[in-house]
């Protein structure tokens, strides 16, 4: 079974040279720590920055440098700034290449709930419903189950929706796993884990063709 | 040249009332106006209906205005920082319109830019579509979304001339780029306010003609909200 760092990881091989990637809050950011030295990839963060660098040293914080977080972050050489039209031009018009965000429930058909537990939770969708109604690539990262142990992968979504038939792929602490027209697909399973593990954590019928391999990290 | 220096915050909000809609740029407390936003509070003006990406925390920011019950509706997409906003809208006194941040930041850009509205993919399917018109173009759906109107446009920028032009630094561009010209009025306060032709016009990010009064801000604070930092070693 792997921990969040475990599934940033996993994630960072799905990015590629020459790729501009979108990560969302939580363990999307993660991924940027795992990426090949060498590979050339810029981030972008809807806010308004291209080329999103690291934290800053202790004492070289600027507060006019933020990510999407409100994390203070650095520039890297070939980096932009730009206002919010320009930043969702990028994201609406398809020129970004990727992007991983969290999510509380995914359902067979792909689509995605992320921003809204009604009478409880209300902060808003921020970028993610623009972010999922146009990106080719989305690939999500959570957890398998939620607190209570019960599936995030569903038939049908029962929170308000982000998007619909959007999500490509799903990785979780479990498993590997395709979003296909015919259904979810099981690519891979997590060290330790077995196929039979993932199929009663999930409440959807997983596509299983053949011996499904254990992922290297 | 035009001149669109005014004296002051007084000045330059001198003209705004109660149950006005008014732009205030930002993301979360990067690049927020805060002269204006303390003028705001000041002056205290009721019944607003306010856009910004965000909501401020408790004690900055537009959670200024929250605290002292000001707003009336918020149009934003993202207001998670903020638990006085959260408990006026759980409890129903606060009206909230959550907008997906690329939409909100088009509808801004629509108002400046003069086009009434436009078809975006964003929200298709989500409780954001109801009511709005749907549209297919290239076999996928779109939804119609229209442009703001709003009474006052507030940005902050880094650097600005008598002019009204404009220089924003980093990631503190964000909305204020969006919303300078998206208002019947405009008003801009800077950190550094300079004569016309100090500025190299190469390097304007929003001409002077989107800018109706231009005032230079004072002790600004600019408040950082996640300090995330690596160690040297």
């Amino acid at each position: 079974m792997l921990d969040k760092v475990g599934i940033a990881k996993r994630i960072a091989k799905e990015v590629k040279d020459g790729f501009y990637v979108n990560l969302g809050i939580g363990i999307p950011t993660l991924v940027a720590n795992y990426v090949p030295e060498g590979m050339n990839v810029e981030f972008q963060s809807e806010n308004g920055i291209l080329g999103m660098g690291p934290f800053p040293y202790e004492g070289e914080e600027d507060p006019d440098l933020i990510n999407a977080g409100k994390q203070t972050i650095t520039s890297l050489p070939g980096a932009s700034f730009f206002d919010s039209a320009t930043s969702f031009g990028m994201i609406r018009g398809k020129h970004v290449d990727l992007t991983i965000l969290g999510a509380m429930e995914v359902s067979e058909q792909g689509d995605i709930a992320n921003w809204k537990i009604p009478g409880k939770m209300v902060k808003g969708m921020g970028g993610a419903m623009d972010l999922v109604a146009s990106a080719e690539n989305i690939i999500v990262a959570m957890m398998h189950v939620n607190k209570a142990g019960e599936s995030k992968i569903l038939k049908e979504c029962s929170l308000p929706l982000t998007g619909v038939k959007c999500v490509k792929k799903i990785v979780t602490e479990l498993a590997v796993m395709e979003v296909t027209d015919k259904g979810i697909k099981l690519l891979e399973r997590a060290p330790g884990v077995s196929v039979e593990d993932i199929v009663k954590a999930t409440e959807v019928t997983l596509i299983i063709e053949g011996d499904i391999p254990e992922m290297s990290i | 040249m035009i001149n669109k220096k005014v004296a002051g915050v007084k000045e330059a909000l001198a003209d705004i009332k109660n149950d006005m809609t008014i732009m205030l740029g930002g993301f979360g407390l990067c690049g927020i106006p805060e002269n204006s936003i303390a003028e705001l509070v000041e002056k205290n003006v009721t019944g607003l209906t306010c856009i910004s990406n965000n909501a401020g925390v408790d004690n900055f920011g537009l959670g200024l205005l929250l605290q002292k019950r000001q707003i009336k509706k918020m149009i934003s997409s993202y207001v998670g920082e903020n638990a006085e906003f959260e408990r006026q809208m759980l409890s129903g006194e606060l009206e909230v319109e959550l907008t997906p941040q690329g939409t909100l930041a088009e509808k801004c850009r629509a108002a400046q830019m003069g086009i009434p509205g436009f078809y975006t993919p964003a929200g298709y399917g989500t409780e954001v579509a109801e009511g709005k018109e749907v549209r297919e173009f290239h076999g996928k759906p779109h939804i119609l979304e229209l442009a703001f109107e709003a009474d006052f446009a507030i940005v902050k920028a880094w650097k600005g001339d008598e002019a009204g032009n404009l220089i924003f630094k980093g990631t503190a561009r964000n909305f204020n780029a969006c919303m300078a010209g998206a208002a019947k009025i405009t008003v801009a306060e800077v950190e550094e306010l300079v004569p016309a032709g100090q500025l190299d016009p190469n390097e304007i990010h929003v001409p002077g003609i989107f800018v109706k009064r231009i005032f230079q801000g004072k002790n600004y604070e600019k408040r950082i909200e996640q300090r995330t930092v690596r160690s040297k070693n």
